[in-house]
């Protein structure tokens, strides 16, 4: 039998429920069928430890062994497994009665992203400030590399996974209202902020390649009386904004 | 750079605090390149620290050497980039497979020893090495299951690996009881044929009894101390080959960082008394 001939049975006994022949017969082929499913489980868990915590650990490893035999891991390092995963659970029958599930999920995988996301200088708030009003509007900034944001229009998704993350709070009443979320890396840990819709239009625009005038504009239009300096300020304080000539820092 | 080394701990994430602050000599640490493969950010910071303070080995876990296809571009890149980044003091892979079809498995998947096995393999490891610019060391992984098609003997597989491509030898010595246990072979006659000269580093662990199938088949868990048995036959080798960078690996249950420090202190204390043996005979 070739190495590749080999390689394709072992392969394909690993993921199925088929009767097992050959050499996945051998009940010891029960050890690499358990680390490999366990390994795969596993990273799921590490990455969506709210999704995990909303619904316990069973629930969890049994949905996640679902999303693993369809969906199995792509790339050799794991850090980064479950993309498809917030949208398997939009499919997963059982989640149906969790309608929130699945936002929940994406804030796990920004959280991830934005863990190991390419270095960049933020913005300087003092910089920013000594700029002269007229200039401000014709500056273009970026979203910073490692900044996530989302409004969630139907419920209020970034206290239910912030609490579930953190474990804090969970005892307290939740206001099922629309919530928006802003994830970054200010001093090298990753943090959630609560987002307005106003702070998503603007960063909306900006990673359109908007100038700041435009993406004011665009606060404006959600949220009209939006106050822009405490949005901008928040932003910087966040470090959600670069600049967008600056070269990413040497890894 | 590697004589400088004595006995080192795998690195877990609820200890680079302790790591970074301890002092012990010849102290080093091994973590899994995979878990360093990111464009930025804290992790990379945390590993800065680390190999700020001690020599870093690179082990890892998916180049899928024993696979019948090329290591894969981007993997090998990243890992090149983490080569310089850390400038470890070892680099290491398996001698097993995990990608197949563009599916990662995470695990040491095994394969038949065969000739057309061994060209590959080596082939694989010739690319490795040259894409990282330096010598890689191989680990013996541990054996589940019987293989009626191997046409060639472990030992005399990998040191013609060695011959073909100058690689070094990663021994580890739980996953030869472990094997030894499931397959039924003698583990010290298996130990005393293997190649000294070629063994760069030496991996000792904990394993346990498979749940279902009980002490007739032996897990390579990582979530225990080192069996009495295993150090037994550490104990056998180095006093054969000499001192040797030695690891302990712990990936579950993982106690305080000071346990572990006091079982990578046993073996540290081995290799001291090994070299003091062996200058003594000099």
């Amino acid at each position: 039998m070739s190495l590749g001939s080999f390689q394709a049975a072992f392969a394909a006994a690993l993921f199925t429920a088929d009767p097992p022949t050959g050499i996945a017969a051998q009940p010891a082929f029960a050890v690499y069928r358990n680390t490999v499913m366990k390994g795969c489980i596993d990273a799921l868990a590490a990455n969506f430890p709210s999704v995990e915590r909303v619904v316990g650990g069973d629930w969890f490893r049994a949905a996640a062994a679902v999303h693993v035999a369809a969906d199995a891991p792509r790339d050799a390092s794991l850090l980064s497994y479950g993309q498809g995963f917030p949208d398997f659970l939009t499919r997963f029958e059982p989640a149906l009665a969790l309608p929130y599930l699945p936002d929940v999920a994406r804030l796990d995988r920004c959280w991830t992203e934005v863990h190991m996301a390419p270095d960049a200088a933020p913005v300087d708030a003092s910089w920013l400030a000594a700029l002269g009003h007229e200039s401000l509007g014709a500056l273009r900034l970026a979203p910073h590399p490692a900044a996530r944001w989302h409004w969630f229009a139907d419920a209020p998704i970034f206290s239910i996974w912030q609490r579930n993350r953190t474990g804090d709070g969970l005892a307290q009443d939740l206001v099922w209202q629309g919530e928006g979320a802003l994830l970054s890396r200010p001093g090298d840990a990753v943090q959630g902020f609560a987002a307005t819709r106003a702070d998503c239009a603007f960063l909306d625009a900006c990673a359109a390649g908007e100038p700041l005038g435009a993406a004011a504009t665009a606060a404006l239009a959600v949220e009209p009386d939006v106050d822009l300096a405490g949005l901008i300020a928040g932003l910087l304080r966040a470090g959600a904004l670069t600049h967008i000539h600056d070269e990413p820092e040497a890894p | 750079m590697t004589a400088l080394l004595s006995a080192g701990l795998g690195l877990k994430p609820a200890h680079y605090d302790d790591a970074v602050g301890c002092a012990a000599e010849g102290l080093w640490f091994e973590v899994h390149p995979e878990n360093y493969m990111v464009a930025g950010g804290p992790r990379l910071r945390w590993l800065d620290a680390v190999r700020a303070a001690h020599p870093v080995s690179l082990h890892g876990v998916s180049l899928s050497l024993a696979g019948d296809q090329a290591p894969d571009a981007g993997h090998l890149r990243r890992l090149a980039e983490l080569v310089r980044r850390v400038e470890p003091a070892l680099v290491s892979e398996h001698l097993a497979w995990s990608s197949f079809g563009g599916v990662h498995f995470p695990d040491l998947l095994p394969f038949p020893r065969s000739t057309e096995a061994l060209r590959r393999i080596a082939d694989n490891i010739e690319r490795t090495q040259s894409a990282l610019g330096r010598r890689i060391a191989i680990e013996n992984p541990s054996h589940y299951l019987r293989i009626d098609t191997h046409t060639w003997d472990e030992i005399d597989f990998l040191a013609e690996l060695v011959r073909r491509t100058g690689c070094g030898l990663l021994l580890d010595v739980n996953n030869v009881h472990v094997s030894s246990r499931n397959l039924g072979f003698d583990a010290a006659n298996w130990l005393d044929r293997f190649p000294g000269d070629a063994v760069m580093e030496v991996h000792l662990a904990g394993h346990s009894s498979d749940p279902a199938l009980g002490d007739s088949l032996l897990i390579d868990s990582h979530d225990a101390p080192v069996a009495a048995e295993v150090w037994a036959l550490y104990r056998r080798l180095v006093e054969r080959i000499g001192a040797r960078p030695t690891l302990i690996e712990r990936d579950g249950n993982v106690p305080a960082f000071t346990e572990l420090l006091c079982e990578r202190d046993i073996a540290a204390a081995e290799l001291q008394r090994v070299a003091a043996m062996a200058e003594a005979f000099a």
